[in-house]
């Protein structure tokens, strides 16, 4: 008998507890982010799309077209090409084309990049109307953001810029070839010379 | 206009207008109440609820209701066709008459009645044969249990809710809505018969298939329920009757123990409604609070619980009144 209204005494309790949990949450600020007007922070290491380095000495990208990046990429996104311009020391990368719908931002590209010149960018709201939309090209994206920040912006080479650059390197290569055959050739004249004298001699 | 007055008489006239005013009653209230729940039940959660559409999403209601009207009425092939039709009618009509009854404030009645109590519980009773129809019509297994528990659950609860009303009425003497309000001018009945006031919700709360009594609705989203084959415009007409049959559940409750129309400085109306509305925000409290009972458990509570409790209640109020 006791415990008939026992049981009803601490189910009632129970209730009326349950009840204050709720009126209090009913109060409560809510933590919804309500997305199109208001956005929230990403956090320094988020994965957006991979995109180039802007080196603030250079105040451009690091990319010297050593071809890492599209040899490991397990997917095969990235086209890379790159000449020797004359009066520099290493080759500048001339197309960087990233194929980011197929992208799965596994990091690799980022990691194994010998200059360290990929990073993964904040960006998380890409979209497209079509496929071709998330083809991103990275020297162009670089300028659009030298162009934010007020630097100035590093123009991508054109077709006779490159044709004539590689047409440079080319003609320097054979005058470099040209010349270490004489140079070799010398030698090896320098060395019959001294040989036949040799045999003579024995 | 002057004809229409003269052919219905005074009573006629008044009848008229407040049928117009009971129609646009609960269509503005069913708006607004649905928007309530969807508000309330977000900011429980700690969301935001409906904000798109009209400031804080104000006009949502009237998009779904757009929504609504635009769907296809699928009626499936072996229902009962005449029953399956009559449901959604049979579910609203009398709600909408309970409407006759109910003192907004001391002037604002469409018909005082002597028997005004008894008119609203009666035609309470009415709404559980309109799911009885509408489930055993579907030709739906699932839609016949969801209603046989349906009639289970409300004739369990029914009791409870018509022993309370009697422990109010006999301190009262007259089944008179307006009576039974002009009594509470000095003091609420709440403050009189607490265990009165929250057996009488928890009934309203089964009696309206809400919170944590939503068996015939809720295994309309497990498997199916009373209203599973209903579509578009007929299911729309089945959510407006159970909102407007919170209101007159709220409304019986506030004039039961809440005083009616009674409060200091605004108006008659104004007071009133803010009472109703604050119980139909007490039901929703309960729903986004409670799970839901499994139905053995349900049906043990009415019987075992709330129908003793309410006869010791009414027994106590005998008592008190034979001996004073």
């Amino acid at each position: 008998m006791m415990s008939y209204f026992k049981e009803i005494a601490v189910g009632f309790w129970s209730l009326i507890g349950g009840m204050a949990v709720t009126i209090r949450y009913f109060v409560k600020p809510i933590v919804t982010v309500q997305y199109p007007r208001e956005k929230i922070q990403m956090s320094p290491r988020y994965r957006g799309y991979p995109q180039l380095i802007m080196d603030p000495e250079t105040q451009t990208h690091k990319c010297i077209a050593c071809e890492m990046c599209v040899r490991i990429c397990p997917s095969q996104l990235i086209t890379v090409e790159g000449t020797k311009f004359p009066g520099e020391k290493q080759k500048r990368a001339t197309k960087y084309v990233h194929e980011h719908q197929y992208c799965s931002l596994c990091g690799l590209c980022v990691e194994v990049c010998p200059p360290a010149a990929l990073e993964f960018s904040p960006v998380y709201n890409l979209a497209g109307f079509s496929r071709e939309d998330c083809v991103l090209d990275h020297l162009v994206l670089l300028q659009a953001r030298q162009k934010a920040a007020g630097l100035p912006v590093t123009p991508v080479p054109t077709e006779e810029e490159i044709s004539a650059a590689i047409a440079v390197e080319a003609a320097a290569k054979e005058a470099r070839e040209k010349e270490a055959k004489a140079k070799a050739e010398a030698k090896k004249a320098a060395e019959a010379k001294a040989a036949p004298a040799k045999e003579d001699k024995e | 206009m002057e004809l229409v007055a003269q052919y219905l008489g005074s009573e006629g006239a008044r009848m008229v207008v407040g049928l117009i005013a009971v129609i646009a009653l609960v269509s503005v209230n069913a708006l607004f109440l649905i928007w309530m729940e969807r508000k309330v039940a977000a900011h429980m959660q700690l969301r935001p609820g409906p904000m798109e559409v009209g400031p804080h999403g104000a006009v949502q209601t009237v998009a779904d209701a757009i929504k609504l009207m635009g769907k296809e009425l699928i009626t499936p092939a072996e229902v009962d066709k005449p029953i399956f039709w009559l449901a959604p009618i049979v579910i609203f009509l009398p709600v909408l008459l309970s409407f006759l009854v109910i003192p907004f404030s001391s002037t604002w009645i469409i018909k005082d009645m002597n028997v005004g109590i008894l008119l609203i519980l009666a035609f309470s009773t009415l709404s559980v044969l309109s799911i009885l129809m509408a489930g055993w019509s579907s030709n739906n297994k699932y839609a016949v249990f969801g209603a046989i528990r349906s009639v289970a659950q409300n004739i369990a609860y029914e009791i409870p809710l018509l022993v309370t009303t009697m422990s109010i009425i006999l301190m009262v003497g007259s089944f008179k809505l307006s009576d039974i309000v002009t009594a509470q001018s000095g003091v609420w009945f709440v403050v009189v018969q607490p265990l009165a006031f929250i057996l009488f919700i928890i009934c309203a709360t089964a009696e309206t298939n809400r919170a944590p009594f939503d068996i015939p609705e809720a295994e309309s989203e497990l498997v199916a329920g009373f209203h599973t084959e209903y579509t578009g415009m007929r299911f729309a007409l089945f959510f407006l009757a159970e909102y407007t049959n919170m209101f007159i559940a709220a409304a019986v409750a506030t004039v039961l123990f809440l005083g009616g129309w009674h409060g200091p400085i605004l108006p008659g109306v104004v007071w009133f409604l803010i009472k109703v509305y604050a119980v139909i925000f007490l039901l929703m409290w309960f729903r986004w609070t409670f799970p839901r009972t499994r139905f053995d458990q349900l049906v043990t509570f009415a019987w075992k619980i709330l129908i003793p409790l309410a006869f010791v209640n009414l027994l106590i109020t005998a008592l008190v009144l034979k001996l004073r």
